[in-house]
């Protein structure tokens, strides 16, 4: 299972970037083979609708949890439709968030957790 | 004659002159029409007790899919500048809200999967009273796409009428879609840096566009030259000021224009419109 974690920079050490669309990196980690590496979010360089160009992203690199801050309406669709389950936290670091959510400390997102962003 | 009223920033008192200026030219031998095109915050309704004689829906088109159709080849895709289909697994996700109904995915769907339905983005309201016509936009709640609005507000107009556009503030498309293809645009300022600095951005996209502009100084104080040295500076000609005072907001505040509140105002709505016209003549 990949999870992946919306992060300022492209490390366990680096900090959440709570916003999902516009984040810079993603680190991702595998649970089964315990890899880590990092992906650029191309998402944040649209003008207009980043979380969904960001979600789509997400499932081209088949992610199956996402770990941020806000949501919004059509990002939370576009992973929902990906069966991307979103998991929220609201800052530290990259290795504390996955810390948090391997102990069941983060909650898991049932809708946007903000409103429409514009686009 | 087609006249649009701009401003640049918000709040400077365009529909407070443009529903003066339709007033005033009530007795003119030709029609007046009326368009209030600020269809995020229609309101010249306010201030003519008109009832509404009709109502008309305005559609875009936007994709809807036929899964027996589609292949998930992700053309659709490819080709949304505006990311709005996204394919996730065996689903097509679209989003109305982002879609610019521009029909790329439609067209160049291989297959056919995709075909443009409507979608409710607004209303047009027509009033009428003598031989003056209110025509008003509405953009629908949870739309941000105003200009298909605003075009279908101007398509009621009358070439035979003089047209009266109001605007909302700004600078981008909305307000660009009320000057297209006017004669004549009459930018309403205060005396601020607000105003001002709005009110630059309003004329260099004017200028842009080539559509000749004039200036109205809203709540002018005499002390007060910033609006005055700037024109001069670009030889933009003032059309008019209006006074700050208490008894011009005390009675707008209720609903009543200028030239009803104040009737030796007419006469100076009617000097403003003939200026435009001689303006538009040169």
């Amino acid at each position: 299972m990949r999870v992946a974690v919306s992060a300022s920079g492209q490390t366990q050490l680096d900090e959440l970037n709570p916003r999902l669309g516009r984040c810079e990196y993603f680190v991702i980690v595998d649970d089964v083979s315990g890899e880590t590496w990092a992906i650029e979010n191309t998402g944040r360089l649209s003008t207009g609708a980043a979380g969904i160009a960001t979600a789509t992203l997400l499932h081209n690199h088949q992610v199956d949890v996402v770990i941020t801050g806000n949501v919004g309406p059509n990002a939370f669709t576009a992973l929902e439709a990906a069966e991307i389950k979103v998991y929220t936290g609201t800052k530290g670091k990259v290795q504390d968030l996955l810390e948090q959510y391997r102990n069941g400390n983060l909650s898991k997102a049932s809708g946007p957790n903000v409103g429409p962003h514009g686009s | 004659m087609r006249i649009s009223i701009a401003s640049g920033k918000g709040g400077t008192g365009k529909t407070l002159v443009a529903t003066s200026l339709a007033l005033s030219l009530m007795d003119q031998p030709r029609p007046v029409q009326l368009l209030d095109c600020d269809v995020e915050e229609p309101n010249a309704h306010i201030f003519f007790k008109m009832k509404q004689a009709g109502s008309q829906k305005v559609f875009l088109p936007i994709p809807k899919v036929d899964y027996d159709q589609c292949q998930y080849c992700g053309k659709c895709v490819e080709v949304c500048q505006f990311n709005a289909i996204a394919l996730m697994k065996r689903t097509l996700v679209i989003f109305p809200d982002v879609c610019h109904s521009c029909g790329g995915c439609w067209y160049l769907c291989p297959t056919e999967a995709l075909q443009p339905t409507p979608r409710e983005v607004g209303a047009v309201g027509i009033s009428q009273s003598g031989s003056f016509t209110l025509v008003s936009g509405t953009l629908k709640l949870g739309t941000h796409i105003s200009p298909p609005v605003i075009k279908a507000v101007r398509a009621k107009e009358d070439p035979d009428s003089i047209v009266i556009i109001d605007g909302p503030p700004g600078s981008s498309c909305p307000v660009m879609t009320i000057v297209d293809g006017t004669d004549y645009c009459i930018l309403v300022t205060e005396p601020t840096p607000f105003g001002l600095n709005d009110l630059v951005l309003a004329v260099e996209m004017l200028q842009v566009l080539g559509i000749a502009c004039g200036v109205v100084i809203n709540r002018d104080v005499p002390e007060n030259d910033i609006i005055d040295r700037y024109c001069e500076d670009k030889g933009l000609p003032i059309l008019l000021r209006i006074p700050l005072k208490t008894e011009i907001a005390r009675a707008y505040a209720k609903g009543i224009t200028l030239v009803e509140s104040d009737p030796h105002w007419k006469p100076k709505f009617l000097e403003l419109y003939q200026r435009v016209v001689r303006e538009v003549a040169q």
